[in-house]
This record gives C-alpha cells, structure tokens and sequence, in this order.
C-alpha cells in the first residue's frame, strides 16, 4: 500500500464522521427497541438541534461551556496527562465569579466583569494544576486524582452555597446572592446567545495557536509525545505539564464563571449539570485538537438541545441523549483502531486488523 | 457521651452497609487489575446492574433472581470493555470513561419507569440478638451479601496464589510476553477477567438497589465505581485486604448521616466527602514518581 500524505488528514476527519455515523445507527436501533420510530428520532436529534433560528441559539448557548471544559481535557492531553476533574474546576470557578462580590467591592464595569471572571479562571487554573503537580511530583494518576478532586469540589461548593453563603431569600433552591446587573454577561446583539460563546472560540484558536506556533507550546507537546526525549533535551517537563493543567483548569473555570455571570446570575445546584463531563466527550471526538474542539462542541451542544424535544414529541427518557453520547464514544474509541489502516484500501485495511498484536 | 457512642455505633454498622457494594465493586477491579488492565467504567457498570438488579428483583418478585441479573448486566457491560480494549490502540482508561457515561445513560433510560415502585429487598442478617438495646441490633442487621463478599475475596486470595486460573491472570498482569510465550492468549485471559470482574461488581450494584438505600434512582451512586480504582490501590492488590479497605471507606462514609443522626447538620456535604478526600490522601502518601506501588500489576496503566 503506497500511503500519501492526504491519507492521514482524510482519515482525521472520516474516522470520527464514521464512528458518529455508527452512534446514530445504534441510537436509531436503540430507540426502536423500544418501539419508537428511529427515523423520527434522528430527524428531530437534527431539527431541533440545527432546523431553525431559534434552535441555532439553543445549541451556541450550550456549546460555549462545552468547548471551554474540552480544553481542560485537550490541553493536558497535548502534554499526556489524562485528565477527567474539569467539573470540580467548573463548579469552583462558578463559586468563586459568585463568591468574589461578597469579598470586595466590584465597580459594575468591564472592569468589574474582567475581575470575576479572572477570579473564575484562577480557581479552576489552582484545582487543575493541583491534579497535574500530584503526577509529576508525587506520582498520583491523575485520572484518579483529578476526578477526586472534582468530587471533593462539589462537595465543597454545595457546602459553601447552602451553608455561609446562601441568600436568605433562595428558599426552595439554595443559591449564593445574585451577581449585580451590572456584573452581569449579556447577550452579542440581538441574537438569544451569550458572550461566553466569543470566549469559547477565541480560546480554541488562542490554544490552536499557542500550541501549533509557539515554542511553549511546541515543547509541550513535545512532553506530550515522548516524556522522555523532552527530558534528554533538557525541556522542563515537570513545569511544562503543571502549566498545561492550569491552562486548562483556566479554561473549565471560566466555563463555570461565565455560566454563574451569563445564565444563573448567582451560584446554585444547576451549575453541576455534568459540563465538565461532555467535556471529556468533545475533546476525545476532536483527537485534543483545540481547532476541532469548536464544530464538536456546537455538535454536541445541539444533541443537548435537541434532547428535549426528543422528550417532549416521542416521549422518549431525558436519558436518550445521553445513551447516544455513549454509543458515540465507545465508536470512538474504537475507531482509533481502524487509524492508519482505513485508507487507500479500506476493504484490504480489515486484514491486519484481525491479526494484529495488541499494544 | 451518649451521643459519640451513638455515632460510633452508626458508623460500624454503616461501615458494613456502606462498604458492601464497596467490597464488590473492588473486588472486581482487582480481578480486572490483576490480569492488566484498568476499568475506570466500573462507575457505569455498578449504576447499570443497580438498575437491572432492581428490576429484575421487581419484575419477578425473588431478590436474588434480581442480584443474578444484575451481575450478568455488568458482566455484559464489562465484556464490552473487555472486547473494545482489546482491540489495537484503545486506551483503558479512556475507555473506561466511555463506558461510566454509557452505562449511566442506558441505565437512566431503562430505569426511568422504575423510580416509583418497590422491589423485594435482599434479606437482612440479624447480628445484634445478644444485645438488649434496639440501636445496636439496627447496627448489626447486615446484608446478606455482604458475607458472600467476604467468602469471595477470601476466595479470589486463595486462588490468585494457588489455582492455575489464578496464575494465569496474574501472568497475563504482571508480564504479557510470558503469557504469549507460554502459548496463552493474553487478551482472551484479559476479557474473562475483566468480564468476571463485571459481574463481581454487579452483585455491588444489586446491593444498592435491593439492600441500601434499597431503591432504583438516578442519583444511587456517587462515584463509588471509581473510588473503587483508588481503593484497590490503598489494598495494593489484594482482595483480602480490600475488604479492609472497603470497611474503611464504609464508615468513612457513614460519618456524614451518622453525625447528622445526633444534631450535628451544618458540615454534612463535607462528611459526604470524605472518602474522597480519604482516598486522594492515601493515594499522595503511598505513591511514589520513582517507583512503581509495591504488589502493582507490571503491565498496569495507572502504576506506571
């Protein structure tokens, strides 16, 4: 087999497209078990996701925190870490956009906002990078250690929003003090969708960059690749790794500052809607490329939107898109094995898979 | 004084109730570890098999036609891990994450119309006859899976040392090139463990929904599948000492509804997180960035 160069990008994009092929296939079989109509249900996973105006705002509305929470996935997995605790740095960093107003006296400008969402940010940076130094300096997984670190985050937030920072006037719904108006995120024109959004694209292309043409970033990745080698060349892998891990928690932080800022206006239980796990979805379905993060987040935020209508015209569980999710990633996991084989010859490709060594 | 003797008693009997599905859901990750491999989706295998569990249990009214079925549903999920992972390029533990996510969806899917009805319970075990006072024989009323668990990890310790299934899972774990010299298939040993494992888990998932809290909702586990992962490591790979560990965590997290039990209200998110808080601290004192944790499978991900 003669590969080309072409083959390899083709195959970044076709694998993925395959596999979410594969999910929706699944879904449809899924849903008709049950004894609904596949068609149906995929048709409206699709219109309510992306048929109208109104939809198309739904879903931005939605992929904004969805890309933020992938690149606290991706930018660690650049420098081989495999982190999972980005809900912990969202919900932390929700609590401390809600939290800082109680602390000091903000000016109700962009000044004011900045500061918050500087504040969200860093608290998700700290929580991240806690995870990322716990590997490189005590050898703790930090798969384990930053999904403990999520637990112990919630924990922590639903303690403090119940307890000495609750507004007396939240009686059903414990919340902290809603955020001053002033403070508050708005939406970009006239359109039904939040800056977050903006801050969402931006960071994927400033990642893209950061990783693709500075030298920082190329020696992350470097890191990333082979641990080793970066050591023999004298990089600071220990530094390098801890900074992805902020950059990242940064990321997922903001995710919960801007969701506290834009849509809750004061830090309450709906901020744990699990975020931070689609997260983990987006980021592995976009291969941790900050570029892909952007059209997999708004995919996927538009199947949440969607979700609803699912349940509102077939009466289908609020769990289907959640079903579909896991078919999607497993296809995708699984899919990492036809890498490298499904082109040119994609019926020649399925020999060497049946008889090769596991890694 | 009253009150300290009332939380100690709390979180003894709580450690027993608490800790069981602990004891199953570490029970089958150390068979999974053992033959080298990680099942971070234990998570979504233990909600999964709660679910079936409950409603097999309700639909053909035997408990312990509920707790066969929930073990095969997660033998079946983890057989899904099993085979995926066995395939050229797929990461555990990413898998694992795909499959927590799964296991939930489909487990909130099926399980919605069981929310509201009851299943018969999983018999309890009356301990407590030679006391007089009501609270210590509330204590000592133990599942009856819980005696199985312990016979089994007692088991699994036997046989890892002295059965030729035994060896060859530990074979495959510590040493994949010696296990494909000696003609065997790694990934074959490899699936049967991680499938069995599922099913050991399973029987953990069943204890929730049929024994305690005894009933089928969304909200039924709370991260016990992973802490899990963090607690066959605190064993260092050793099922008899998993049931140790799984005590220990049990009553950790009894502390919190035991405190609350006396009047002391205002830290109970806090108490609820306390194991983990437990096993992120185990984890930083035991670990170690120059050596791998004594007893780790060799070709285990996570020691590396």
């Amino acid at each position: 087999m003669n590969r080309q160069p072409w083959h390899d990008a083709a195959e970044a994009v076709l694998l993925p497209l395959l596999a979410l092929a594969g999910a929706l296939l699944m879904f449809g079989l899924w849903v008709s078990l049950g004894g609904h109509d596949p068609v149906q249900a995929c048709t409206l996973l699709f219109t309510g996701a992306f048929g109208d105006a109104f939809s198309w705002q739904n879903t931005l509305q939605r992929s904004a925190p969805l890309m933020l929470t992938a690149l606290c996935v991706a930018l660690p997995a650049r420098a081989g870490l495999t982190i999972i605790g980005g809900e912990g740095a969202l919900v932390l960093g929700g609590l401390a956009c809600a939290g800082l107003p109680y602390v000091v006296h903000l000016p109700g400008n962009g000044v004011g906002m900045s500061i918050l969402l500087l504040a969200a940010a860093l608290a998700g940076a700290a929580w991240i990078a806690l995870a990322g130094a716990l590997r490189q300096y005590r050898g703790v997984n930090e798969t384990i250690s930053s999904l403990l670190l999520g637990y112990i985050a919630i924990a922590l937030f639903k303690h403090v929003v119940e307890g000495p920072m609750r507004d007396p006037a939240s009686l059903n719904k414990p919340s902290t003090l809603p955020l001053d108006e002033a403070l508050r995120i708005g939406s970009i024109g006239s359109w039904d969708v939040h800056w977050g959004l903006a801050f969402g694209v931006v960071l994927c292309l400033a990642s893209a960059l950061w990783l693709g043409r500075s030298t920082h970033g190329f020696a992350t990745r470097v890191v990333g690749g082979n641990a080793r080698a970066a050591r023999l060349v004298g990089l600071p892998a220990h530094r390098l790794i801890v900074t992805a891990c902020a950059l990242g928690g940064a990321a997922a932080g903001l995710a919960g500052g801007i969701e506290v800022a834009a849509v809750h206006t004061a830090a309450n239980a709906s901020l744990i809607a699990g975020l931070g796990y689609a997260g983990i979805l987006v980021s592995f379905v976009a291969r941790h490329n900050p570029l892909a993060v952007i059209p997999v987040a708004i995919l996927f935020g538009g199947f949440g939107a969607a979700g609803s209508l699912l349940q509102r015209r077939m009466g289908l569980p609020d769990a289907s898109v959640q079903v579909l999710l896991g078919f999607a990633f497993v296809l995708i996991l699984a899919g990492e094995a036809l890498r490298g084989r499904l082109l040119p010859f994609p019926f020649l490709a399925m020999r060497p898979l049946l008889r090769a060594k596991p890694a | 004084m009253d009150a300290f003797f009332d939380v100690l008693l709390a979180v003894l009997g709580g450690a027993i109730r608490v800790g069981t599905p602990f004891l199953f859901v570490s029970l089958g990750e150390c068979l999974t570890e053992k033959s080298g491999r990680i099942n971070l989706g234990l998570e979504g295998v233990l909600v999964f098999s709660a679910m079936a569990g409950f409603g097999g249990a309700y639909l053909s009214g035997s408990p312990w036609l509920g707790v066969l079925a929930a073990g095969c549903s997660g033998a079946l999920l983890a057989l899904i891990h099993g085979l995926v992972c066995s395939l050229p390029r797929v990461n555990d533990i990413a898998m694992g994450i795909a499959l927590m996510l799964l296991g939930a969806g489909l487990a909130f899917y099926l399980g919605k119309p069981l929310i509201q009805p009851q299943a018969p319970q999983i018999p309890s075990i009356a301990l407590g006859g030679f006391s007089a006072s009501g609270a210590v024989q509330a204590a000592l009323k133990i599942n009856a899976l819980f005696p199985i668990g312990v016979l089994l990890a007692v088991a699994m310790g036997w046989a890892f040392a002295n059965t030729r299934w035994g060896l060859l899972v530990r074979m495959a774990g510590d040493s994949a090139d010696a296990a494909r010299a000696l003609g065997n298939s790694v990934n074959g040993i490899r699936i049967a463990a991680t499938t069995a494992g599922g099913f050991i888990a399973g029987l953990g998932g069943a204890s929730l929904s049929l024994h305690y809290p005894g009933s089928w909702n969304e909200g039924l586990s709370s991260g016990q599948g992973l802490i899990a992962v963090a607690l066959v490591i605190f064993a260092r790979w050793s099922p008899v000492r998993c049931l140790g560990a799984a005590l220990l965590f049990g009553g950790a997290g009894a502390l919190g509804p035991a405190l609350q039990g006396v009047g002391v209200s205002g830290y109970y998110h806090l108490f609820n997180a306390v194991p983990y808080a437990l096993t992120l601290a185990i984890l930083v004192s035991t670990c170690s960035p120059k050596r791998s944790i004594r007893g780790a499978p060799l070709e285990l991900g996570v020691s590396r």
